[in-house]
C-alpha cells in the first residue's frame, strides 16, 4: 500500500496523537488507517463499538450495511442510536454519529440486504470486511464471498452470555492464507436446534466487548501490528468470566478453498442453512391401517407411484401412475375416497402428495409408512423384497 | 480426572452445570457420558447417525480435534474438553437475508 498520498490537516493530527506517538504505530500506523477502506456488515450490537471505534480511530472510508430501522428493542445494547433515532434507518442514523464524531473520514452506506446477488460487489471496493450480522445465512455469504474476493473477513458472534471473535481468510505475510468460518463451521446448526432456535437474546454488554475486540482486530489487520486473532478462535464466557483461545486450521475438505472446491459462485443460503426446508407434514397411514382397511372393505384407492419395473418385482394390488406422471394422470386420483399413496419406502409417494396436495387441492391423500417394503415386513412377509 | 466445559448455550441441557468431571479415555468416550447423563444434550451434539455434528467443535486443550485423532483423541487426566457451538447472534427469530 502507497502511502505517499496521505496527509494529516492540523485537526487530524491533533485527533490522532495518541495513536501516533505509540511507539510501533506512529504515523506509519495512523497513515495505514487513513488510506484502508473497511465494510461493516450489520450496524446492531456488535456494528455499533465496531463503527464507533474504527471511525474515532480514523479508518479513511467506512462502509456500513444495514437494511434495518432503528427499534427500541436495539437501544438496550446498540449504542450508536438513541431515544430519537427509533424509526430512522439504521445505516442513516449510524453514518450521522459517526461524521459528528469524526469529520474526517467517507461514510458510505447501503440501506439493502446483503444478498448473494450484490455482496461481490459491494464488498470488492473494501480493503476488510467486519462481519456483525445476526444469522447463520449471512454468516456464511458474508464468509463465502471474503473467500472469493480475497478479503480478509473479521469476524464476532454473540448468542446470550457467550461470544467468540476470529480473523478469517488473512493472508499472512508468507502469502499465507488461514482458515475461514466453513473450516471451523462447515455446516449451521439445523433450525430448531440451539443455538438457532427461537429463544435467543443476548446481554447487553456483550456486543461491546465482542465488537470491541472485532475493532481492535481491525486495526491489527490494517496496520500489521501485532498478531491477528489469524488461525485462532477466541470464545468469551461472560457468565463465568473465562476466556479461551484455541487453535484452528484450514480443512482439505473445505468447498470453497480446500483441495477439491465445489462452491465457485455465491450460493442461496437460506437453502443451504434448512430455512426453506419446512414443510407441511401430510397425512400417514400404517401398513397395519392399511391392512385393516383392506380386509374390513373400506372403500379406497391405493395408488402406486414407482416405476413400472419395480411394479414388476413386486406389487400390492394398487394401481401403478409413476411419479413423474403424477399431475398428467390428476383426474384418475379419487376425490371422493381416502387415497394412500405408496413407493418402496415413502419418499417418493410424499412427494406425490405434496404435489398433488399444492396443484390440485387434495386433501383425501395418505402416505404409506415405510412403503412396500414396510407393508411386506409387517403384513406379507411371503412377498418379494427389493 | 478430566474437565469437560459445557459452553453457555447448552448449559439449560446439563442442569445449568459448566464443568463436568469425565473419566473416559477419549473424545467419543465423553460425549457418550455426556450423552447418557443428559439425554436432551446428545441431540445437540450428535446428528441422527451418532456424528457428532458439523457445527459443534471439540477441541482438547486448545486444540481442534479435527487436527488430532478425531473422536479418538485421547483425554488425559489433566485434559480439559471444551465444546464450541456455532452462535450467530441473539435475534429472536432466524432473520432471513
Amino acid at each position: 500500500m502507497s502511502l505517499e498520498h496521505i496527509h494529516f490537516s492540523k485537526e487530524e493530527l491533533a485527533r490522532y496523537d495518541r495513536h501516533i506517538i505509540i511507539p510501533g504505530f506512529g504515523f506509519e500506523g495512523q497513515k495505514k488507517l487513513k488510506a484502508s477502506k473497511v465494510l461493516v456488515v450489520g450496524s446492531g450490537g456488535l456494528g455499533s463499538p465496531v463503527l464507533l471505534y474504527l471511525a474515532a480511530a480514523g479508518v479513511g472510508t467506512i462502509g456500513i450495511v444495514d437494511f434495518d430501522v432503528v427499534d427500541d428493542s436495539n437501544l438496550q445494547r446498540q449504542v450508536l442510536f438513541g431515544v430519537n433515532e427509533v424509526g430512522e434507518l439504521k445505516a442513516t442514523a449510524a453514518r450521522n454519529r459517526l461524521q459528528s464524531l469524526n469529520p474526517h473520514i467517507q461514510i458510505n452506506i447501503y440501506t439493502t440486504q446483503l444478498t448473494s446477488k450484490n455482496a461481490l460487489d459491494i464488498i470488492k471496493d473494501y480493503d476488510v470486511v467486519a462481519d456483525g450480522t445476526d444469522n447463520f445465512p449471512t454468516r456464511y455469504l458474508v464468509n463465502d464471498a471474503c473467500v472469493m474476493l480475497d478479503k480478509p473477513n473479521v469476524y464476532a458472534s454473540i448468542f446470550q452470555f457467550e461470544g467468540q471473535a476470529s480473523v478469517f481468510n488473512f493472508k499472512d505475510e508468507q502469502g499465507k492464507v488461514g482458515p475461514n468460518y466453513r473450516d471451523l463451521f462447515p455446516t449451521p446448526p439445523p433450525p430448531g436446534l440451539v443455538p438457532s432456535c427461537a429463544e435467543g437474546g443476548v446481554l447487553g454488554v456483550l456486543p461491546g466487548i465482542l465488537g470491541s475486540i472485532q475493532a481492535l482486530e481491525v486495526i491489527k489487520v490494517i496496520t500489521g501490528v501485532g498478531e491477528t486473532l489469524s488461525g485462532r478462535l477466541f470464545i468469551f464466557d461472560a457468565l463465568s468470566f473465562e476466556t479461551r483461545t484455541f487453535t484452528i486450521s484450514r480443512s482439505a475438505d473445505n468447498p470453497l478453498n480446500g483441495d477439491h472446491p465445489t462452491i465457485k459462485e455465491l450460493i442461496d443460503y437460506e437453502q443451504f442453512c434448512g430455512m426453506k426446508t419446512v414443510e407441511k407434514p401430510i397425512k400417514e397411514i400404517t401398513a397395519k391401517d392399511l391392512y385393516n382397511w383392506q380386509v374390513t372393505g373400506e372403500d379406497f384407492q391405493l395408488i402406486d407411484v414407482r416405476e413400472p419395473h419395480e411394479y414388476e418385482i413386486v406389487n400390492i394390488s394398487a394401481e401403478l401412475i409413476p411419479l413423474a406422471t403424477i399431475s398428467s394422470n390428476a383426474d384418475k386420483i379419487a376425490r371422493d375416497k381416502k387415497v394412500v399413496v405408496h413407493c418402496k419406502m415413502g419418499g417418493r409417494s410424499a412427494k406425490a402428495i405434496r404435489e398433488l396436495e399444492e396443484n390440485f387441492g387434495f386433501d383425501n391423500l395418505y402416505n404409506l409408512k415405510g412403503g412396500i417394503l414396510g407393508y411386506i415386513d409387517e403384513i406379507k412377509p411371503e412377498l418379494t423384497k427389493y | 480426572m478430566a474437565t469437560v466445559i459445557i459452553p453457555t448455550p447448552l448449559r439449560k441441557f446439563t442442569g445449568n452445570t459448566a464443568r463436568l468431571n469425565t473419566t473416559a479415555a477419549n473424545v467419543q468416550g465423553v460425549v457418550n457420558e455426556l450423552a447418557q447423563s443428559f439425554p436432551e444434550l446428545k441431540k445437540q451434539l450428535l446428528d441422527e447417525a451418532g456424528r457428532i455434528r458439523a457445527f459443534v467443535n471439540i477441541f482438547v486443550g486448545n486444540d481442534d480435534i479435527r487436527n488430532l485423532q478425531q473422536e479418538n483423541t485421547v483425554v488425559k487426566e489433566d485434559s480439559i474438553v471444551s465444546i464450541v457451538p456455532a452462535i450467530a447472534g441473539g435475534a429472536p427469530e432466524i432473520s432471513t437475508i
